[in-house]
């Protein structure tokens, strides 16, 4: 029983994310960096670039090449996961990519690279998108020119309810779980996937909760980046 | 004053009455920020000054650079961009023969140069042939955010001459964020100080002030 009453295991609504907090700029030694908790998700994305690109093949003499890296630490689960990257955690890494470079402006920095380490210290499902809407954040602290800052959030259903942002056992045990990537300012999709079955309808009514969702978590976003510099931003002369 | 920072994606004006200048674009009649950083909208262009981000090679810039290779005709040299830069014999004050580059320049020396061009494939070209490029000898360098490099020179120099004023320092502030120092150790540790503070208040107003009295003007 996943649902009862119309309230969930961990006493939200349907509709209702989870708890989110966001840090723009903790790490010194990148160019920009977050902080994201999502839930009992914890997340710290860092960007450094754009740089020379290495090995010289990746190189793309038009544009610079995004090159997200997702990795889950071994004490992230409750079981110990084996170091390294595996098929889920590159698979995650490529789609990232992709979404972030239909955002950030790359033909502005031609044979380069943008790195985005996106490390998950604790996870507890939707991982991918508290890592996208993390390195979204860096990118932007790092200064790197981008049309939008993009923000992602997952919908799936559970007992036959269709729900926003689901949760650990949620997630395990549910019907569906879909993750999406939005561009916020024209709500372009940046990433799609899903897993599980919905029908149309369904599927309609959960893209619509994770759009409700992703325009949630974009003021977040948007608050955590001003958070940072408004603290100093106005001190007596 | 309150300056408006802006995210990227953002609306910072429209076409009617502004264009769009540095750090931002242009999708059909508006004009949103591409960049974290200040806005400024005063004539008639609208743009966004970078709060952080990479050295952004410009021709005229002076740079300080870290020479990196000795080829036989130039210097390969590191000058914090993400493309690397070359410093040709035609271009240095010496005469300089063929395969002899190591003579003058060693892997690893610290020179003051200007950036000539820049061409599309993003290839830098260097010149030592002006008045305050050289070879450094001795002193400290010191790396700070690019974007902060305007703050640190000040408006006609304020913050410099404040800076060099009161700590009998001899500094060079080359435009891709790397500074070069040299004084008495106090001295230079508290323009270090001094150059931190700035760096990590740049955004703030009335700071060429309490840079002055903390350095006891």
């Amino acid at each position: 029983m996943l649902i009862k009453d119309g309230i969930r295991m961990d006493g939200r609504k349907p509709d209702e994310l989870r708890p989110i907090k966001i840090e723009a700029g903790v790490l010194h030694r990148a160019q920009g960096s977050c902080y994201l908790e999502w839930g009992g998700n914890k997340v710290m994305a860092a960007v450094y670039g754009p740089r020379e690109a290495i090995p010289r093949h990746i190189q793309h003499p038009l544009k610079a090449v995004i090159n997200a890296r997702y990795n889950m630490v071994p004490f992230s689960v409750s079981d110990r996961k084996r170091p390294g990257p595996d098929r889920r955690s590159v698979e995650i890494s490529k789609v990232t990519s992709e979404a972030l470079e239909h955002v950030v402006f790359t033909g502005l920095f031609p044979r380069t690279m943008i790195d985005v380490c996106i490390e998950v210290l604790g996870a507890e499902a939707g991982t991918r998108c508290a890592g996208l809407t993390a390195a979204a954040v860096a990118l932007a602290d790092a200064g790197i020119p981008m049309r939008d800052l993009p923000v992602a959030c997952a919908a799936g259903k559970i007992d036959g309810t269709v729900v926003l942002d689901l949760a650990g056992d949620e997630d395990c045990e549910g019907e569906a779980d879909m993750p999406i990537a939005i561009a916020p300012r024209t709500e372009e999709i940046l990433l799609m996937q899903m897993d599980g079955h919905m029908t149309y309808q369904e599927f309609e009514e959960a893209l619509e909760l994770a759009l409700k969702g992703c325009r949630e978590v974009s003021k977040l976003q948007k608050e955590a980046l001003l958070r940072k510099y408004e603290t100093k931003n106005e001190v007596a002369p | 004053m309150k300056r408006k920072i802006v995210l990227p994606g953002s609306v910072v004006g429209d076409m009617k009455s502004k264009k769009p200048g540095r750090g931002t674009f242009r999708e059909g009649d508006t004009i949103y920020a591409a960049q974290l950083g200040i806005l400024n909208d005063r004539g008639t262009y609208v743009s966004v000054i970078p709060l952080s981000g990479v050295y952004d090679p410009h021709a005229g810039d002076t740079v300080i650079g870290v020479v990196q290779e000795t080829l036989r005709n130039a210097w390969m040299v590191d000058i914090n961009a993400p493309y690397p830069a070359f410093l040709n014999v035609e271009n240095v004050p010496w005469r300089v023969e063929s395969g002899e580059t190591a003579k003058f320049i060693q892997v690893d020396d610290v020179i003051i140069v200007t950036i000539t061009g820049v061409d599309e494939s993003r290839s830098i070209d260097l010149s030592m042939k002006c008045r305050s490029c050289r070879k450094v000898e001795g002193g400290t360098i010191l790396d700070i955010q690019p974007s902060k490099v305007p703050r640190v020179i000040g408006k006609n120099s304020s913050m410099l001459s404040v800076l060099k004023q009161h700590t009998k320092c001899w500094m060079f502030v080359g435009q891709n964020g790397r500074i070069w120092i040299k004084g008495e150790e106090d001295n230079v540790n508290t323009l270090i100080n001094a150059i931190r503070i700035i760096e990590r208040e740049s955004h703030t107003v009335g700071l060429t002030q309490r840079i002055t009295k903390l350095l006891g003007g």
